[in-house]
């Protein structure tokens, strides 16, 4: 039984090889015990209702039914605009549905299958209103700087590059930018998403999540200029330093250049001589590269030395041109710095997938990432839908997410990671926040009356 | 604001205390004669207009300080201060009833107003600088002295990560939340710590032009809705008529009404894109024949360039030959019938012009953008003999490009290619085809374009 399985537009514009891929990892049948048995409903609503649980007098008990959900089905019907008013409505359409892919939108001003009601006057009424900061980094977008893998594929030669870039943003989210509540998750195949979930963060306007973004963003290029990283001024900004002294630096000189040997063949390493501006230590080490060809060292090791000639060629020359001297970071930050997809983040109104769904090209479910741990994170270790289904009828297991023994089993563990790391403390502080709010509300309304 | 026929004018008490850089927090008393009403809204038009040119050829912060200086004077100064500042009040509040009357007029009013205020702003001395601060009422605390220590070194760092040589630092640092300085923000020209900015005195200017520009945006609603609401009726027979003739005078051809594509023909189109596009979309042409796909930026240039009768065919005879049929309708249909206003929001989108696609930011797998721009020497050399230069012709686009002219460059590359000069200069990719055709029917009325 099995069908075209094809990936809808949302965070990805890549078209794939239309390779013949295993796919007993995902069909329609797990899925439907996946959705029917082990998708966290509740958690998921928990998370996105933010504390507006009708418990608290400053509850806003619509919160969560303004909130814009689309999904991808089974023959590429996209539904966009669905809202449900409560978690059992919302657990009902998904059963009923069974979508290939669920997207998370924004709150809007109203209900979102309620807009047409109010698009009359002219005035646009249906806007959003909240959106949590996202982020979107996908490998593909490294492909002029892998040699492993390109396109689909990803391997544990190229992962490293999404470690680096959660730890590279995910200390600047919190540092720089004070955010606490950030939930990694894994993208089902090649990627990472980020959500950044204060409250802050979901009020930002576009034009500041803009500005977050291009703060972030140092690549700048596509095929047609030799140079895509430009790092002017006489030393880095501290945020850049900070990453490149605290992530990215050993990274390139260490694991980088054993998994790449960015250095080893010609077509490699005239990539890099592009990125130097001068033409006479491009000749000088081109030379010397040409010539020791047939040297017996390993290709990493080849790479290595020869990173070593080209900072001391580099370092020697430096008061010449001030290009010289941020050439090295700027070849450094080319190769590992983190590479985001600008316009998932500048729009509050995008749409990104929701964690905890299944990738239908790989049958592997979209598992939150813990950003403290993110180097033991294998992308080809995540449970696949066949493998929890197997888990059910082996051990006979009714998965009660509410279980406390959950965390053996293969889903549990993230689940119980999802909720103790990220929802908790979310909650927490959004019950804090609801209530102050509430108490200034009072106030108001009290000083109100003297007049 | 009151518009009246006298000779005489009177001029209230309170143009006398406002500074020499309004803020146009509100609307004036005076009375304005109705000669000036609309004298005084075509001298501010040429100055926006200027700076819109300024903005278009990337000049740089210092240079757009002295353009707008030079505007300024130009258009703008009168023999006593208190009538300069009449001038610019008015000439403010008239062009916003001009411009509030479409998204796409409050957006280019927006961003000029917001552009010269910063420009003003910037030439002003330090302490009127703070002085208008103050009159927006921005509640920002002063970083001094062990705080002020602490952050040094960094904020040494910023200063010397844009060009400062010295890891001098100023003597006042402001602590304001990151979200009141995007543009701080966006080109790390500030140091960030735990969500607050740390903005020198000297960068007050963009704390300032956040505020502007959101005071703006709303006042250019509200006065919408006045306009649409009673000014427009009552002033059916005065006003409104100048209104509304100030709008279209002074931007150009509105290329959203264009008709001159229907006569492409889907067969013709790959001879039409070699003997009339300009560059930039030449390129997203080729790319798009020869990767059978473009990305999200290079569909939106590319599509709102053509304006096909039958566009979807179009992109639908390309895309199918990579994604499928199937694929095509599932994925890109919805959004290629999105541009052209039949789902959705249905605004038909207008064409971007030269100032659009110049400020654009093509990234990884884009072809999008301005290739003067964004080309490097070589691929922009290459690109250029592609399109039939000659070396001494390429030499002299080079170096229009180089001094960051880039609409010039393109005006020099059509020059060359027609053999005919072009003196109102190319600031729209549909200007430049419409010309090229005329040119073309022009020498051969009876063959094919």
């Amino acid at each position: 039984m099995t069908r075209e399985e094809t990936e809808t537009s949302g965070e990805d514009m890549m078209i794939d090889d239309p390779k013949p891929k295993i796919e007993n990892d995902f069909n329609v049948h797990y899925l439907r015990i996946y959705y029917g048995n082990l998708f966290p409903y509740t958690d998921i609503h928990k998370w996105l209702s933010y504390g507006h649980d009708g418990k608290h007098p400053g509850c806003d008990e619509y919160y969560f039914g303004r909130r814009e959900f689309s999904f991808t089905l089974e023959n590429d019907v996209y539904l966009r605009y669905k809202s449900f008013k409560n978690a059992s409505l919302m657990e009902a359409a998904i059963k009923s549905n069974f979508p290939y892919k669920i997207d998370i939108g924004a709150v809007y001003s109203v209900d979102p299958d309620k807009r047409h009601a109010y698009a009359q006057s002219g005035t646009n009424l249906f806007t959003p209103v909240e959106r949590e900061l996202v982020f979107d980094i996908d490998i593909t977008d490294y492909d002029d700087v892998r040699y492993c893998c390109s396109g689909a594929d990803v391997c544990s030669k190229c992962w490293p590059l999404m470690t680096v870039a959660i730890k590279v943003i995910d200390t600047s989210l919190r540092e720089d930018f004070g955010f606490k509540h950030i939930l990694w998750v894994f993208s089902g195949r090649r990627g990472v998403h980020c959500w950044v979930c204060d409250a802050k963060a979901r009020r930002l306007t576009n034009e500041q999540r803009s500005a977050v973004a291009e703060y972030f963003r140092v690549y700048k290029g596509n095929e047609n200029n030799a140079k895509k990283v430009d790092l002017m001024g006489h030393s880095l900004h501290p945020f850049l330093a900070r990453s490149y002294v605290d992530f990215i630096k050993s990274f390139f000189e260490g694991e980088l250049q054993a998994t790449q040997s960015i250095f080893s063949s010609k077509e490699k390493y005239e990539k890099i001589l592009g990125m130097i501006t001068d033409e006479d230590i491009q000749a000088d080490l081109r030379g010397k590269w040409e010539n020791s060809a047939r040297s017996s060292l390993s290709e990493e090791a080849t790479s290595l030395l020869r990173w070593e000639q080209l900072k001391k060629a580099l370092q020697s020359k430096r008061n010449k041109a001030l290009s010289l001297r941020t050439c090295v970071e700027e070849i450094v930050f080319t190769f590992t710095y983190p590479r985001i997809d600008l316009e998932v983040s500048k729009q509050m109104n995008h749409l990104l997938k929701a964690p905890f769904c299944v990738h239908p090209k790989t049958g592997r479910v979209c598992v939150p990432i813990d950003p403290n741990n993110c180097d033991e994170f294998d992308p080809l270790a995540v449970p696949t839908l066949s493998q929890l289904i197997e888990e059910i009828n082996s051990g006979g297991l009714r998965m009660d997410v509410d279980d406390d023994d959950s965390d053996s089993s293969l889903l549990g563990k993230s689940i119980k990671f999802f909720r103790s790391s990220f929802l908790e403390p979310l909650l927490k502080s959004c019950k804090e926040e609801i209530e102050s709010s509430y108490k200034t509300k009072i106030a108001k309304t009290k000083d109100s009356f003297s007049w | 604001m009151e518009v009246i026929r006298s000779q005489k004018r009177t001029v209230s008490n309170d143009v006398v205390s406002t500074p020499t850089l309004p803020l146009y927090l509100t609307a004036p008393h005076m009375e304005v004669r109705l000669e000036e009403f609309e004298l005084f809204a075509i001298d501010r038009l040429r100055v926006l207009k200027g700076v819109s040119d300024g903005l278009a050829r990337a000049r740089n912060p210092n240079e757009m300080d002295d353009l707008v200086e030079t505007l300024w004077k130009e258009h703008m100064r009168l023999s006593n201060v208190s009538e300069m500042i009449n001038k610019d009040i008015i000439s403010h509040f008239v062009l916003r009833l001009v411009y509030c009357r479409s998204d796409e007029l409050k957006k280019w009013f927006l961003s000029m107003e917001t552009a010269l205020f910063r420009h003003r702003f910037r030439l002003k001395k330090i302490e009127e600088q703070r002085a208008i601060v103050g009159e927006f009422g921005l509640p920002y605390k002063a970083v001094i002295g062990a705080e002020l220590e602490s952050l040094k070194e960094r904020l040494g760092l910023v200063a010397r990560s844009h060009g400062q040589i010295s890891s001098d630092v100023e003597n006042i640092y402001y602590k304001v939340p990151f979200e009141e300085v995007p543009d701080l923000v966006a080109s790390r020209r500030v140091l960030l710590q735990k969500g607050f900015a740390f903005v020198a005195g000297t960068q007050l200017v963009s704390l300032v032009v956040t505020q502007f520009r959101s005071h703006l945006s709303k006042a250019l609603i509200l006065t919408n809705r006045k306009w649409t609401t009673t000014i427009r009726e009552r002033e059916k027979d005065r006003l409104t008529p100048i209104v509304e003739a100030l709008s279209t005078s002074y931007l150009g051809p509105d290329y959203s009404q264009s008709n001159e594509y229907a006569d492409i023909s889907l067969k013709d189109i790959d001879q039409v894109s070699k003997s009339s596009f300009p560059l930039c979309m030449r390129h997203l042409f080729e790319k798009l024949r020869e990767d059978h796909h473009l990305k999200h930026g290079g569909r939106m240039q590319l599509g709102l360039f053509l304006k096909l009768d039958d566009a979807l065919a179009f992109w639908r005879e390309e895309f199918t030959k990579k994604v499928g049929s199937e694929r095509f309708d599932k994925e890109y249909a919805y959004a290629i019938r999105h541009n052209y206003g039949k789902e959705g929001k249905r605004t038909d989108y207008t064409p971007y012009a030269c100032s659009k696609i110049i400020t654009s930011a093509p990234g990884a797998g884009d072809h999008h953008g301005c290739p003067y721009r964004h080309f490097s020497e070589d691929n922009l050399k290459a690109a250029l003999s592609r399109m039939g230069l000659s070396s001494r012709g390429m030499e002299d686009v080079m170096d229009k490009v180089r001094n960051r002219h880039y609409q010039l460059a393109c005006t020099l590359t059509f020059e060359a290619v027609y053999g005919t000069s072009c003196d109102t200069g190319i600031n729209h990719p549909n200007q430049y085809f419409e010309e090229s055709q005329k040119i073309l029917k022009s020498k051969t009325p009876a063959a094919p374009v």
